[in-house]
């Protein structure tokens, strides 16, 4: 392998090439971090085997993209962190369009909650298991996904019904 | 239908009001008899916000109180979405950069500049070590500017208004600075991708340098008025405590983070512009309360102060933008003067830059309010492919959430303004 990765970065992906070697699919580098993608099936336990095994105890963020292709659409990436050694690694897992739904994390981290959430209202991934998967920044009225490449920037007239401002009329 | 939603009737956004009020009741779940005849003892919903004047923006929570006690909390965010990482993906690199000042507006510099680093990052920009020197000052005076808000406003909370006051006199004179410096008082825009947009002129040095001797003096003198003061001490000590453990689990960053006791600073772990050449500390206090979130700010700004007076003496002369047109913006002299420059400011403005196809990016900057980070995904066009924010009020504001279960109502003001969040950013 030609990569160059950091100590611990390295001790990661043999980790995960011996435990979970069906399920590592690639590792690449790009501006400076490495990004891990893995199979969706079994991301709770690759996430919570990283935090226990190489000490990546802190969740940064969980990024939804739209790659706008036929098959594995949807792409959830989780920012972890290793605060011992300051490494960072970026976890990617790819679901398909039909059925986008990824198994939560939120029993490793609390702090995935409002994350997942937000993936969830902006690219409509389902996260199984979360205690309270709602929108969070749009209303539950609301049916569509914004962040989806096929929703127009200028919005959908009429999908947001506004508060009366005269409340006296019907 | 659960007990609350029986008895509300919503009046807009009916399936999303009923969500909350059956999150509330959902959450932490127990059933317990209540004595409905004492009122100390009645239980109640109450909605704060998201028009309340002390909840710093459109926040709303709503709290479920038993007598005077907090016994559940739920928060809603979202009425200041704008969706700017959908604006993102239809702008260029440069052009959405302006944005960024509206998501956090107590500090626009940070937010510029934690953009153009980014994209400079992901399209391998130099930037002149002048403008990365120009870049740190102007971020320091934008920490101690959002730290002063912080501070006006939460000592306001905690029932003393002349000190909202003081603090504002004091930004006010940052402000000036800024429109010296940028040409803008509040959304100062003055980052570019690959330096800054103009150097400081010699009255923006005077000013900087009149002010940070200034301030010292200032920032003493409240020192001396808040530090030891009982009335204040008792309002915030205690309150709103998070410990170690869970400020990780939770997701808690910058100074609430490191008011629990854990040193993590982007300056620190990872070094950008000029931080490793730098001699400062990470204040970090163990109590994790709202009077520790008050001492590692407060100290934040003195470390502010050092950092900014390090920076004049180690700045060197030389160029504020890297002088390759296929880069960065050419010289204004340039544009007007010659044609290429005219065509290379034409082409910025109309593709601008174009970081190569399918790359990713990350890049984190400590912003006032913790981990500011910019992931970006390039498809080899002037537009990003996907951009998103992660955005340390957010990150907050789910710490917001749960901590105050348990605590009385009359310290939630104290504590969102402890927690400092901006609903700029948090709803993005």
């Amino acid at each position: 392998m030609s990569l160059e990765l950091t100590k611990t970065v390295q001790k990661v992906v043999d980790g995960l090439s011996s435990e979970f070697s069906e399920d590592l699919i690639e590792v690449y580098n790009s501006s400076g971090h490495t990004y891990v993608r893995v199979e969706s099936e079994n991301i709770k336990e690759i996430l919570s085997y990283l935090k226990k095994q190489h000490h990546f105890i802190f969740l940064c963020d969980i990024i939804g993209t739209d790659r706008y292709t036929s098959d594995e659409r949807f792409e959830v990436i989780y920012n972890i962190m290793n605060l011992r050694t300051q490494d960072r690694i970026f976890v990617k897992v790819r679901v398909n369009e039909e059925n986008p739904v990824v198994n939560s994390i939120t029993s490793i981290w609390t702090s995935a909650g409002w994350m997942e959430r937000e993936a969830y209202d902006m690219f409509g991934i389902r996260f199984e298991g979360h205690p309270d998967l709602r929108r969070i920044f749009m209303p539950e009225d609301f049916e569509y996904f914004p962040l989806r490449k096929e929703f127009p920037l200028l919005g959908i007239p009429g999908s947001i019904e506004l508060p009366n401002t005269t409340p006296d009329t019907e | 239908m659960n007990e609350i939603n029986s008895k509300v009737q919503p009046q807009f956004f009916e399936k999303h009001q009923r969500g909350i009020y059956k999150s509330l009741e959902d959450k932490h779940t127990t059933i317990e008899e209540i004595d409905a005849e004492d009122p100390l003892n009645a239980k109640m919903v109450l909605n704060m916000g998201p028009q309340h004047p002390a909840t710093h923006g459109v926040l709303r929570l709503i709290l479920q109180l038993r007598g005077e006690l907090i016994e559940k909390t739920k928060l809603d965010i979202g009425y200041l979405h704008r969706g700017v990482e959908k604006i993102a993906e239809n702008k260029t690199y440069q052009e959405f950069m302006p944005y960024t000042d509206r998501m956090d507006y107590l500090s626009p510099y940070s937010n510029n500049v934690a953009l153009c680093m980014a994209v400079e990052k992901l399209a391998e920009v130099e930037v002149p070590e002048r403008a990365q020197y120009i870049r740190m000052i102007c971020m320091e005076l934008a920490r101690i500017s959002s730290h002063l808000l912080w501070l006006g406003t939460m000592v306001m909370d905690a029932g003393a208004i002349s000190f909202f006051i003081w603090t504002f006199r004091e930004r006010e004179k940052i402000y000036d600075i800024f429109d010296e410096v940028a040409g803008h008082r509040f959304t100062v825009s003055h980052s570019r991708i690959g330096g800054v947009a103009n150097d400081f002129t010699d009255q923006a040095v005077g000013r900087i340098k009149e002010f940070v001797t200034k301030f010292e003096k200032e920032l003493k003198d409240w020192h001396g008025l808040l530090d030891r003061n009982r009335i204040f001490i008792e309002r915030n000590a205690d309150v709103g405590i998070v410990s170690t453990e869970d400020a990780l689990d939770l997701g808690a960053t910058g100074p609430v983070l490191r008011a629990a006791g854990y040193a993590v600073d982007q300056r620190i772990i990872t070094p950008y512009l000029q931080y490793d050449k730098i001699d400062f500390e990470v204040p970090t206090r163990m109590e994790g309360d709202n009077l520790a979130r008050y001492f590692v700010r407060m100290e934040e700004m003195d470390q502010s102060l050092k950092i900014i007076k390090q920076c004049f003496d180690k700045m060197p002369k030389g160029s504020i933008r890297t002088n390759n047109a296929k880069q960065a913006y050419p010289s204004k002299d340039e544009v007007y003067y010659s044609m290429e420059g005219m065509i290379h400011d034409f082409m910025m403005t109309d593709t601008g830059i174009c970081p190569p196809a399918g790359k990713e990016v990350y890049h984190a900057v400590e912003s006032p309010k913790g981990e500011l980070g910019y992931y970006i995904q390039s498809d080899g066009t002037g537009h990003p492919w996907r951009l998103k924010v992660n955005a340390p009020s957010f990150r907050n504001l789910q710490v917001l959430e749960n901590i105050l279960d348990g605590e009385m109502v009359a310290d939630t003001v104290v504590i969102i303004g402890g927690v400092d969040p901006v609903m700029g950013e948090a709803d993005k």
